[in-house]
């Protein structure tokens, strides 16, 4: 995959005495401060890390911080458009912004297998030094715990974000109201079919790359231009559906949504054609829906659209009276269904 | 998407329902065979398109439905032994067999692999010399010659460690359980297009003749299916009585040589328990006694000597009527209530094909509002 070879390595890597990693390495010996030191604290650069202490001190002005933590157990570790790094960064990043809140700093907790490749560490750290210089919040403390081989997948990575809730900011699934609209940020699935393509081997034509990105910018945007978001909630595991259920369920409201108007890239849909998956369902890194009143529709579609990662905004649908809580499709040919949750993962038909 | 929207025209949909209805003079009832077509018209709301007067009902053409349970319980003890690397389609790991089904084995350390290919199970073995490889081969005649082309691979890189525990079925001779029945309600037939492009319509053309009921060879797509519906209408009202081939992109009378021929070579006709309706003579395919090295039942005979061959099926199931097209899913006592996709008491409201899951999936909401 071309994705492995654009990588760059930010800053030469340094002559760890082991090549890979030991149970020694998270012994709280000589190994496991060199790898503290030669890794982490060099990639993640910061003065709260830089003290070493048993955790970091953070500054915080009045209001309401929000708090929340997620783990990453992706395999494979990379994939087109990204790595468990930038999502692990991403994720957490995203969860604060879910809530209203302006991400203030994260913390990175790894658990590494016993014989995992320097080198690959040394590319997931990088990759989560990168996402989180890129989305201006730093990793301001850490852990580092190493399993037996054979008790792990190479990296699982813990990461948890606090963040500060503007004043008079509230964000909330039971502020969803009959008359609400819905708005989704962009094209559904490309994170699912992305990793799904590397993990089976699966290739479909034309490349699919994770749309794994950070989202606090566009909320702050739609937030700081007045715009009265009642739920904002990021579109991960179980995708669209499995979120607006979790919703209208939290707010005891239906919701009909227009299956003509939601954006799907054509490979996607392809590979879901293909694999018998729905794309309404397939995880999403960087995608979310925000249900505002009808009349802030127009200005919340033209501030999401300024940002890159929320150009395909578009108004899916709306929340009713009716049927509370089901979320109803209208589907391409103007009939309806209901758009249930999952009992589980979609699993590929036999034909 | 080229070949997808075409055939999700709104437009067009609605043209062909209106002419549709527009045709019928009295109520017909008709069954579409395949699971997949079952849940594009459950999907796509096709039967609301179309007059109350015309009654869908959906057939037995869902494998991982129909797959006896004693086979899934074979699976599961075989995916239990330490040596077998045990692979399957997805669909099939998530049907009950009498004490649960093939993720709990995985779960319970078992070495069940999902494949979408039965080529990257051939490679598995290869690459696995000190592993047993068995797939559990489930299908109508649309996968049989994918399977039949892995026992060719095995067999020229001369692999001694794959084989097949083979479920496959055949639709005609189901079709034909169900025209034979006294309690056949069904006039017209809808025939599974992606069956027909392996082995043509040649055989539907029998049944048709015999049982006197007109079959229409369709397509997956709602355009495809309402088509399809409205040439079996047609035939319907003018007393017509033959076979027609709607999925022209695809089917040919003849089918696919080739997938045939391969098929035949390998495998042979075998009597098959279909779950919840019973034996079917020759409703199923086996592997011919020359290649019985590559035949699971053959290779750990002696392993699956302890496992009965009939399973306990829950007596509150109906699928037996569901698949045959007596009972519609929300007409079963237990559906929704008792029997969930979560807790599912038969297969076909486990299955991505079955139609109990079709309206539990996407109508469960009538049924919470009768």
């Amino acid at each position: 995959m071309s994705h492995n070879e654009s990588f760059e390595q930010a800053c030469p890597l340094p002559a760890l005495e082991k090549q890979t990693v030991q149970l020694a390495h998270g012994g709280g010996g000589r190994l496991m401060q060199e790898l503290i030191r030669d890794v982490f604290l060099r990639a993640f650069d910061n003065p709260a890390l830089a003290s070493l202490h048993d955790g970091a001190t953070l500054p915080i002005e009045k209001g309401t911080l929000a708090f929340t933590t997620d783990s990453y157990v992706v395999h494979p570790l990379f994939f087109p458009g990204g790595d468990i790094g930038s999502l692990a960064v991403h994720g957490t990043i995203n969860d604060l912004a879910m809530c209203g809140a302006k991400p203030l700093s994260l913390s990175a907790g790894f658990i590494l297998e016993e014989g995992l490749n320097m080198g690959t560490l040394h590319r997931v750290v990088e990759s989560m030094a990168k996402a989180a210089q890129a989305a201006g919040v730093p990793i301001v403390t850490g852990d580092t715990k190493v399993v037996d081989r054979g008790k792990g997948d190479g990296i699982f990575i813990n990461t948890a974000g606090v963040g500060l809730v503007p004043a008079g900011v509230r964000v909330l699934p039971e502020l969803v109201m009959p008359g609400d609209a819905i708005l989704l940020s962009g094209d559904l699935g490309c994170h699912g079919v992305a990793v799904l393509s590397v993990r089976e081997g699966v290739a479909f034509s034309g490349n699919v790359e994770s749309d794994s990105a950070p989202l606090h910018r566009v909320v702050a945007d739609l937030i700081d231009s007045g715009v009265e978001v009642h739920c904002l909630r990021d579109l991960t595991r179980g995708g669209l559906a499995s979120a607006l259920n979790e919703i209208a369920v939290a707010a005891k409201c239906g919701m009909v949504i227009d299956e003509s108007v939601i954006p799907v890239h054509e490979t996607v849909r392809g590979a879901c054609e293909l694999l018998g998956l729905d794309p309404l369902y397939v995880a999403n890194e960087g995608r979310f829906v925000a249900m505002v009143p009808e009349s802030h529709v127009e200005t919340a579609l033209t501030v999401m659209r300024r940002h890159a990662e929320a150009y395909q905004a578009v108004r899916i649908g709306a929340v009713t009276m009716e049927n509370p809580p089901l979320v109803v499709l209208q589907t391409l040919l103007g009939t309806h269904r209901i758009l249930d949750l999952l009992s589980g993962e979609q699993l590929p038909r036999i034909c | 998407m080229k070949y997808v929207d075409e055939y999700r025209d709104r437009t067009l949909a609605t043209t062909i329902a209106e002419r549709i209805a527009r045709t019928m003079s009295r109520p017909w009832m008709i069954m579409e065979v395949c699971g997949g077509q079952t849940h594009a018209i459950v999907r796509f709301g096709l039967d609301a398109l179309l007059p109350s007067s015309l009654t869908l009902v959906h057939g037995p053409g869902c494998p991982v439905c129909v797959t006896p349970i004693g086979l899934i319980d074979q699976a599961r003890h075989l995916a239990s032994l330490p040596r077998v690397i045990f692979c399957s389609f997805g669909d099939m790991l998530r049907v009950p067999g009498s004490r649960g089904d093939l993720f709990s084995v995985k779960a319970a350390g078992g070495d069940v692999r999902i494949v979408y290919s039965p080529l990257d199970a051939v490679a598995l073995a290869r690459v696995n010399p000190d592993r047993e490889v068995v797939c559990f081969a489930v299908g109508f005649e649309t996968t049989a010659p994918a399977w039949a082309m892995a026992v060719v691979h095995a067999k020229a890189l001369k692999l001694t460690n794959f084989s097949l525990l083979v479920a496959h079925v055949l639709v005609p001779p189901a079709m034909e359980a169900i025209l034979s029945s006294p309690q056949n309600r069904v006039q017209g037939f809808l025939a599974a297009g992606h069956v027909c492009t392996v082995v043509g319509y040649e055989d539907y053309e029998v049944l048709a003749a015999r049982y006197r009921v007109p079959i229409v060879v369709t397509g997956f797509e709602p355009l495809d299916i309402l088509e399809g519906i409205g040439l079996l209408v047609s035939q319907l009202e003018e007393g017509r009585i033959e076979v027609e081939n709607q999925y022209v992109r695809s089917v040919r009378r003849e089918g696919n040589p080739q997938a045939k021929a391969v098929v035949d070579e390998i495998f042979e006709p075998a009597p098959r328990i279909w779950r919840g309706i019973g034996e079917i003579a020759r409703s199923g395919l086996q592997l011919r006694p020359t290649y019985a090295n590559w035949d699971a039942t053959v290779r750990f005979q002696h392993d699956l000597a302890q496992v009965g061959h009939k399973g306990e099926e829950d007596s509150e199931c109906q699928s037996g009527l569901v698949l045959q097209g007596l009972m519609k899913p929300p007409d079963c006592p237990a559906f929704a209530t008792r029997c969930t996709t979560e807790n599912p008491l038969g297969a076909p409201m486990v299955s991505s094909e079955g139609a109990c899951a079709a309206y539990y999936r996407y109508r469960n909401h009538m049924r919470r509002e009768a």
